[in-house]
């Protein structure tokens, strides 16, 4: 019976679980849901990562390659994001060329990468003005049950602290690059930054971590990215339901503490890699 | 052609704005509005026809085309577009047309600085110049914050290139809330607030002008 109201009512159903402060699947409104971290998982990418918040799955994978450097900063790299949401995640999805989801969420992912600054573009020079290492971050989405950002910066910033690239030094006789193999360096990672976004449903309520379901019943939703220096990366608020000043200064403590919870994560994660290897 | 007035006190002074409405004879509503050198052409159809796939069986389904000056639509304007058909989606009364479209088509003329929202003023008057019914008014503001804290509203290029981060907000009339906030570049949250008191004043201004520029068109005839 319950199902039956579900699919005619949705929203009328919903609001019944919100009457009593919480959500179908036994959260409370603030509350996100399990985050799960696997790195190193694609071993032919030079960093790899899996996240899994609740159903939604990511997984995002680096590959470093070659570059003439731009004209204009002769002493910098690229880092070049791409989201890529196919029909295997969701129904939503049509096969063919990135849809709009798609190409915002990667601009948002480029975004954050540069307001964040979280690794800097001159550590990936090689030699000035003639070869620089551009990083193509390929992420892509398994299993798409809402809150895609989140899910998509934990596993980019995840699988940059996972990178190795191996030295590389420009010979002065053939004036080509020599690639050694056998010393490989991780990347120097600046800021941490963490992304949590809010859905606003009924105008009114906030909740942090939306599924899939809860996104399409939204009236408003917006992402918050944070840096361990409690600056603020990026907020994102799309459209949707107008927000008061207060219920947005909420918001953006909510997500600061969502960046201590992931940051600790990520911290564990890398000691257990490091005892794993050293 | 009307133009705005400029408002002169410290550094919340926006650079002389206007608009000119009607300018085009096929859609239904059409705009041109321009802040300082930037300038943007907005046109409406709707509500229309829509594509079965696309249509939504209680809401007219709002779509929004960006056109830049130069080369074809990137996944920028792709970002930009889906920030304005939100705004523009929780503002119109959508529920009044059902299973129809309206399609907002905006064509920069010239990006001297705060494009999208230039790109928000404009599609606001050409809703307005069709006839769309509204909850409410609403406007874009950009502003940013130097390399020394100093906060400037509506920024040419090069204010915003120099800045150390640029916050992009689309304010409605009624309450004076935030429909899309945008940023770029680290910010603290106090600077934020900044920002948003600043930018919500200033709106005061924009929405006066709507209103006395809409005054002016129907007095004529």
């Amino acid at each position: 019976m319950a199902t039956g109201f579900k699919t005619a009512e949705p929203l009328e159903y919903y609001r019944t679980f919100l009457k009593d402060n919480c959500r179908p699947d036994g959260r409370e409104l603030g509350e996100c849901r399990t985050t799960t971290l696997n790195i190193g998982s694609i071993t032919t990418a030079d960093g790899s990562a899996l996240v899994k918040l609740g159903n939604t799955t990511v997984v995002c994978g680096i590959k470093g390659e070659f570059a003439v450097p731009p004209l204009d900063s002769p002493n910098t790299g690229y880092i070049v994001p791409n989201v890529d949401l196919s029909p295997l995640c969701s129904a939503r999805f049509r096969p063919g060329p990135p849809g709009e989801q798609a190409q915002a969420a990667s601009q948002f992912i480029a975004e954050v990468i540069e307001n964040s600054q979280v690794i800097q573009k001159e550590d990936l020079s090689i030699e000035n003005g003639k070869l620089s290492w551009v990083l193509y971050c390929d992420i892509m989405c398994l299993d798409y049950d809402g809150n895609i950002l989140d899910a998509c910066t934990i596993a980019l910033l995840a699988a940059l602290t996972n990178v190795l690239l191996p030295e590389v030094c420009i010979s002065e006789e053939t004036g080509l690059a020599e690639v050694n193999l056998r010393v490989k360096k991780p990347l120097n990672i600046v800021k941490h930054p963490v992304a949590t976004s809010f859905a606003i449903i009924d105008d009114t309520i906030i909740i942090v971590d939306p599924t899939g379901e809860e996104e399409n019943l939204a009236t408003g939703m917006l992402t918050i990215v944070t840096d361990e220096d409690n600056r603020l990366c990026t907020v994102h608020k799309s459209g949707g339901s107008p927000l008061s000043g207060e219920k947005q200064q909420d918001c953006i403590s909510r997500a600061m503490t969502r960046h201590k919870e992931v940051r600790k994560m990520l911290d564990e994660m890398n000691k257990s890699v490091k005892t794993k290897n050293g | 052609m009307e133009t705005g007035l400029e408002i002169t006190s410290d550094y919340s002074c926006l650079r002389p704005f206007g608009c000119e409405q009607n300018l085009l004879s096929r859609p239904d509503g059409s705009a041109s509005f321009f802040q300082g050198d930037t300038t943007v052409l907005a046109a409406v159809y709707g509500p229309a026809d829509v594509k079965v796939s696309k249509e939504i069986f209680d809401k007219a389904t709002v779509e929004v085309i960006l056109k830049p000056k130069v080369g074809l639509s990137g996944v920028a304007e792709k970002a930009k577009e889906q920030m304005i058909k939100n705004t523009c989606e929780s503002v119109i009364l959508t529920a009044l047309h059902p299973r129809t479209s309206i399609t907002v088509v905006l064509q920069v003329i010239h990006d001297a600085g705060s494009l999208l929202s230039c790109c928000l003023n404009a599609s606001f008057v050409a809703m307005m110049d069709a006839g769309l019914a509204m909850k409410s008014s609403f406007c874009g503001l950009t502003c940013v914050i130097g390399t020394d804290g100093n906060i400037v509203l509506d920024p040419t290029a090069k204010q915003e290139k120099e800045s150390r981060a640029v916050l992009i907000f689309g304010i409605e009339s009624t309450a004076k809330k935030v429909l899309l906030l945008t940023t770029k570049g680290s910010c603290s949250v106090e600077e934020l607030q900044r920002c948003l008191a600043i930018c919500q004043k200033a709106s005061e201004k924009i929405f006066q002008f709507y209103r006395d520029s809409l005054r002016r068109k129907f007095s004529k005839s």
